[in-house]
């Protein structure tokens, strides 16, 4: 049996740039802001990839969920390492659950052993797909991965928690979420990506996968976060002390 | 009325602060009728502990020996039945909360918002996004809303006069064996909890080494303060996973928080920006932590540690 993983990605706003937010509370200013991948479903594409040059993997596919623009992601992907892509178009924001509900119907299309992406998406930080998937597949959940070791039919994850690092075992199939201390993705070079071109990206519809939407989460405005009021600068260590007493904070 | 679920955190002895503070949130809903739910091995202590909290009208407690370590696979069908009686399930927006909470809410197909910063109403609710650099206002239409709660923006809630009464839940779902914890390392006792300490005190890369970074412990443990650090930091090795602060990592909003070396990545601020007043120590004069900062020094830290760890003493 082929033993697959499947990763899904999603496409943010290049988080290297500074966000800013339209004065009208519309959203954030998207008007010439470059995209990325999201920097968590880059670390688990990474993963997936040295899963299969060890040997463990036979196949891994790579899948997202949004306009045709990101069709790019998917490519850079490829050009990682993926053997294909899987692009399901929507113009819509989608809720976290639909989402989970879209990468199931691909699940049952693709029967990976395990599904692997980023813990978050650094626009929304919503943090929810990887474990509504999980939820409704079924199948363990293991979360925040920062070290995985694979045997025959399970997985060993070590998750960044707040008490520190535990260990979970699970049974494969499973999702897995991926934290920054997994790895360090691989740089792309140009003969991948033009190779990459060549690899096959299927497009699918959320009509052609049966999935209805309906939006249950409204945004009604968007603001800049509150404002803290200006600090002062102070000019050596006695200064800092003398207002840190001042203000009641040091005895 | 409204049903509110409170799902409690704790570490089998007892509630964590976190517990309250989700409360709290949940007492923002207006006309709400708020239970506390404690999974345990055996919870019954704990759960006297949470009926002793303010605005609350029951407390339910789950006994398992399955709870004896929390796994997000074993409570969440647990919790969703249990969550279909409500009109809001909140948990703490901890790794704890944040693993468990999407998993329950998608059994039953209720909509989660994460890292609740201020409910407006029923159904309207503030959350930052962007890595709190933008705040968005929600309006959630479902019979169920689940919310993690970024605890660090709420108040923990008081204790009451008189306790409420406590209630054994038994579900019945029977548990799952494919999901197997194995071991936890890392958790320091002896030291001040950095999500609840009243002052915090936290190293950035500028520390250079593991070495170098045991002085900013010399200076929490003058002070009784928790150690954060920055991402740089603990990528670079020089403490462990558990005291990063920020996007990932942790949200803190200690009385006070004294930055260290921490150039204030945008990821790193995200984290911190609830604390009371900020202090920014860093040699370059330009450094983002200065723009946040209620009172700044530039100064090469390495020339400042000794004379702060002789203003403490």
């Amino acid at each position: 049996m082929t033993m697959k993983i499947l990763v899904a990605v999603t496409r943010v706003l290049d988080y290297s740039a500074p966000v800013r937010v339209h004065a009208d509370g519309r959203g954030v200013v998207t008007e010439g802001v470059s995209r990325a991948m999201n920097p968590f479903d880059e670390i688990a594409i990474e993963e997936a990839l040295r899963i299969k040059e060890r040997g463990s993997a036979d196949e891994v596919v790579v899948a997202t969920i949004g306009p045709s623009a990101c069709q790019q992601q998917l490519r850079a992907a490829l050009a990682m390492g993926a053997d294909s892509a899987i692009h399901v178009e929507s113009d819509a924001t989608l809720e976290p659950l639909l989402v989970a509900r879209i990468l199931l119907k691909l699940v049952e299309r693709e029967q990976p052993a395990i599904v692997m992406l980023g813990k978050q998406a650094v626009d929304r930080d919503h943090g929810q797909t990887g474990q509504m998937l999980a939820a409704l597949w079924g199948r363990p959940q293991a979360t925040y991965a920062s070290e995985i070791v694979l045997s025959e039919a399970t997985a060993r994850v070590t998750r960044e928690v707040d008490e520190g690092l535990e260990i979970l075992d699970v049974d494969l199939p499973a999702v897995i979420t991926t934290d920054l201390r997994l790895n360090e993705p691989r740089f792309i070079k140009l003969p991948a990506i033009l190779k990459a071109k060549k690899k096959p990206l299927t497009a699918l519809t959320l009509n052609e996968l049966g999935i209805e939407y309906e939006s249950r989460i409204k945004v009604l405005r968007v603001d800049a976060p509150p404002a803290r009021p200006p600090g002062i600068r102070v000019d050596n260590v006695q200064e800092l002390i003398n207002v840190l007493k001042d203000r009641a904070l040091l005895r | 009325m409204n049903r509110v679920l409170i799902v409690a955190q704790h570490d089998g002895d007892q509630l964590a602060s976190a517990t309250a503070k989700t409360l709290q949130c949940g007492r923002a809903i207006p006309d709400a009728q708020i239970s506390i739910v404690v999974f345990a091995d055996q919870g019954n202590l704990l759960a006297a502990q949470a009926a002793k909290l303010e605005g609350i009208y029951e407390v339910i407690v789950v006994n398992d020996v399955a709870h004896a370590h929390p796994l997000a696979a074993v409570i969440a069908p647990q919790l969703a039945e249990l969550a279909v009686e409500y009109t809001h399930v909140f948990a703490p927006a901890t790794t704890f909360g944040k693993d468990l909470l999407p998993r329950a809410a998608a059994l039953i197909g209720a909509v989660q918002l994460s890292d609740i910063f201020e409910v407006a109403s029923a159904t309207v609710f503030r959350r930052f996004i962007h890595a709190g650099n933008a705040l968005e206002t929600v309006e959630v239409n479902a019979a169920v809303i689940f919310g993690t709660v970024r605890v660090a923006s709420f108040v923990a809630a008081n204790s009451a006069e008189k306790s409420v009464l406590v209630r054994e839940y038994v579900p019945k779902v029977s548990s799952t064996s494919h999901t197997r914890f194995v071991s936890i390392s890392g958790k320091s006792a002896d030291r001040p909890d950095l999500q609840s300490a009243k002052y915090v005190v936290a190293g950035g890369r500028a520390f250079a080494s593991a070495e170098n970074f045991k002085q900013i412990y010399e200076l929490a443990n003058l002070l009784g303060a928790a150690v954060g650090a920055s991402r740089a930091a603990v990528d670079s090795g020089f403490v462990p996973n558990e005291l990063q602060v920020g996007q990932t990592g942790k949200t803190i909003a200690p009385q006070l928080y004294i930055a260290i070396g921490i150039s204030g990545a945008i990821q790193h601020v995200a984290g911190i920006k609830d604390s009371k007043t900020i202090v920014a120590i860093n040699m370059d004069a330009d450094a983002p932590i200065f723009e946040i900062a209620d009172i700044g020094l530039v100064a090469d830290l390495f020339d400042v540690l000794p004379e702060l760890k002789r203003a403490f003493k």
